[in-house]
């Protein structure tokens, strides 16, 4: 289990994380919140290791984070970056391919993985084209399925950190790739997710940490954290919140 | 899309091209040898019992002569094309060049500092001259790749955007003493220093071909270990290690190789410009980018392409010789404006 105890993070002399606590747990789905700067990336910088602490710690199971052996860890541990680079013409299924360098399972059985993730990501109609020929969106799905490969097909002891997964996808595929994630968690993966529609938090997430000038405001489920005079304070938006007709988890409709 | 070739079928292509390439290097020149008794010549120097007229003379050309030119050819080619691959996928950028790194105006440097060096102190004996050359060359290349490196460092991580513009500043540096070593220079040495500049695989012998046929081997059996870290590399630097590739490990192995392959290179035969920017290019475009193909294809094109640019240089002016680095830079440069010009569309 990824967990932080005490966390803080400088850059210079800012303070940019403070004391943050928390644990990501097997079969959740936690969501991050908050405005732009909050410390959202920054958090999940230090999660992956590529930010040191300057303060407290970061573990993966009951072991320091850069104690680990990279190959090691990456079997445990994946991470989507908000944004990737890629500017060579790799096939589709070769960006994903590359999610099994860690491990040694050999051609059959990576191929079977590839398969199953290209699925879970909606982008199995993509296989074969040249990586550099997709849309943002359609790459953003590719690089999702190539953090599912890593980890396939998700079982308790794994983590996955995602950094705004859904913020170049259509409204259909926000929801199938929050489904794709969702149900990586029920097999019992952890799952640590940076979102900005709050509704899509409230919908797929079991807990939300809402942070504010890097430090926690709110850690809960997620009828406990969006609460308008919480959401008023930190977005400084002015919301109404109601269950969902159908599902009964809260909408947050701005007023 | 654009269907590729079949790793299988392309590592045979190149092989018959590599094949036909000796094959022709071997063969031609200004004393042309007919194809067949070439290859009967050839098996004669391998110890295969063959009798026939003419045959003693053709293998002692052979073997004195276009041999240990062919091979440095072949070994010259296959280490620019591979230090050309590690370059690109260290800078993740498909138009790097080997010389980014500082690999080449370093040896350029060493160079001007040995031939200018030498004939002011009177000339060294005639027997060491050519050592020293391709060493102060070796050396020159890794000293400014090792400097350009240790500037792109800092807390422990090596910043490759900062190695990048170190590599320009220390180029133009460089240049500028080689400029004032050619002005030092008398009109002998300055037509040493040029030619040199130009490159060529004239004058090739056994004993300056063995350090570097090694580099090279070394090389091309090191590098393709790193090819899936290779391939992650290309998605961000971030994104390899949290695939657990060691990242720092392996930038300081590219830069590693780089250095000590065009080192090897350019002490052995001189500035050849290009063949490590274009070919990785080609063969990406024939088999695309997976490294694990992209390397050991790029050995085999890079030989087989310097082996035909020589090819050039000795018949277009024959009897007299073209530098081989004029035919590089003459094929190689318009292809790159071709590439450049295709990726705006």
């Amino acid at each position: 289990m990824l967990r932080t105890e005490n966390l803080q993070i400088r850059r210079g002399q800012k303070v940019v994380l403070s004391d943050v606590t928390l644990d990501v747990r097997p079969g959740e789905v936690l969501g991050v919140l908050g405005p732009n700067g909050a410390g959202k990336s920054t958090l999940l910088a230090a999660l992956c290791g590529e930010l040191a602490p300057t303060a407290g710690q970061v573990s993966l199971d009951r072991q320091a984070l850069n104690q680990w052996k990279g190959s090691e860890r990456a079997q445990r541990l994946a991470v989507l970056p908000q944004t990737s680079t890629l500017d060579f013409a790799f096939r589709v299924e070769e960006v994903v391919g590359m999610g099994r360098l860690p491990h040694q399972t050999g051609y059959a059985r990576d191929a079977e993985i590839i398969e199953a993730a290209l699925q879970a990501a909606d982008v199995e109609h993509l296989t074969g084209r040249s990586y550099l020929a997709l849309s943002g969106g359609e790459r953003q799905r590719v690089h999702l399925a190539r953090v599912l490969a890593q980890l396939w097909p998700g079982q308790n002891g794994q983590t996955l950190l995602l950094d705004e997964p859904t913020s170049m996808l259509d409204p259909l595929h926000q929801h199938t790739t929050l489904k794709a994630i969702r149900a990586f968690a029920d097999r019992g993966a952890a799952v640590l997710i940076i979102l900005h529609d709050l509704n899509l938090a409230a919908r797929y997430c079991d807990r939300l940490l809402l942070l504010e000038e890097g430090r926690v405001c709110a850690l809960d489920c997620p009828q406990a954290v969006l609460q308008p005079a919480l959401l008023k304070a930190v977005f400084g938006l002015d919301v109404l919140v109601q269950p969902h007709p159908e599902l009964g988890h809260p909408v947050i409709i701005a007023r | 899309m654009r269907t590729l070739v079949k790793p299988r079928s392309l590592f045979v292509g190149l092989s018959a091209l590599c094949l036909l390439a000796i094959w022709l290097s071997l063969a031609l020149g200004p004393v042309s040898l007919p194809l067949f008794d070439t290859l009967r010549a050839a098996l004669r120097l391998v110890g295969v019992p063959i009798q026939g007229e003419g045959l003693e003379q053709a293998e002692l050309i052979l073997g004195q002569i276009r041999l240990p030119r062919t091979l440095l050819g072949l070994a010259v080619g296959g280490v620019l094309a591979l230090s050309g691959v590690a370059m690109q996928g260290l800078f993740r950028n498909p138009l790097a060049d080997p010389g980014l790194v500082g690999v080449s105006s370093g040896a350029a440097l060493g160079a001007a500092i040995a031939i200018v060096g030498g004939s002011a102190f009177g000339g060294l004996p005639d027997v060491f001259g050519p050592y020293l050359l391709s060493l102060c060359a070796f050396m020159g290349g890794l000293g400014v790749t090792a400097l350009v490196y240790r500037l792109g460092r800092r807390n422990g991580q090596t910043n490759v955007a900062v190695m990048l513009l170190a590599g320009i500043a220390l180029t133009a540096l460089a240049s500028s003493a080689v400029g004032l070593f050619t002005y030092l220079a008398d009109d002998a040495t300055l037509r040493t220093l040029t030619f040199w500049n130009l490159g060529s695989l004239n004058g090739a012998s056994y004993s300056r071909l063995w350090p570097l046929l090694i580099v090279t081997a070394g090389v091309a059996l090191w590098l393709p270990r790193r090819a899936n870290a290779l391939n992650a590399l290309l998605l961000g630097e971030s994104e390899a290690s949290h695939l657990g590739v060691n990242v720092e490990g392996l930038k300081r192995e590219l830069v590693f190789c780089t250095a000590l392959g065009v080192g090897a290179a350019v002490a052995a035969a001189g500035m050849i410009g290009f063949i490590g920017l274009v070919v990785p290019h080609l063969v990406r475009l024939l088999a695309g980018p997976d490294h694990r193909v992209l390397l050991p294809a790029s050995v085999l094109a890079g030989a087989a392409l310097l082996l035909f640019a020589d090819l050039i240089a000795r018949l277009a002016l024959a009897p007299a010789e073209l530098p081989i680095g004029i035919v590089t830079a003459f094929l190689g440069a318009p292809f790159f404006l071709y590439l450049l010009l295709r990726g705006r569309h």
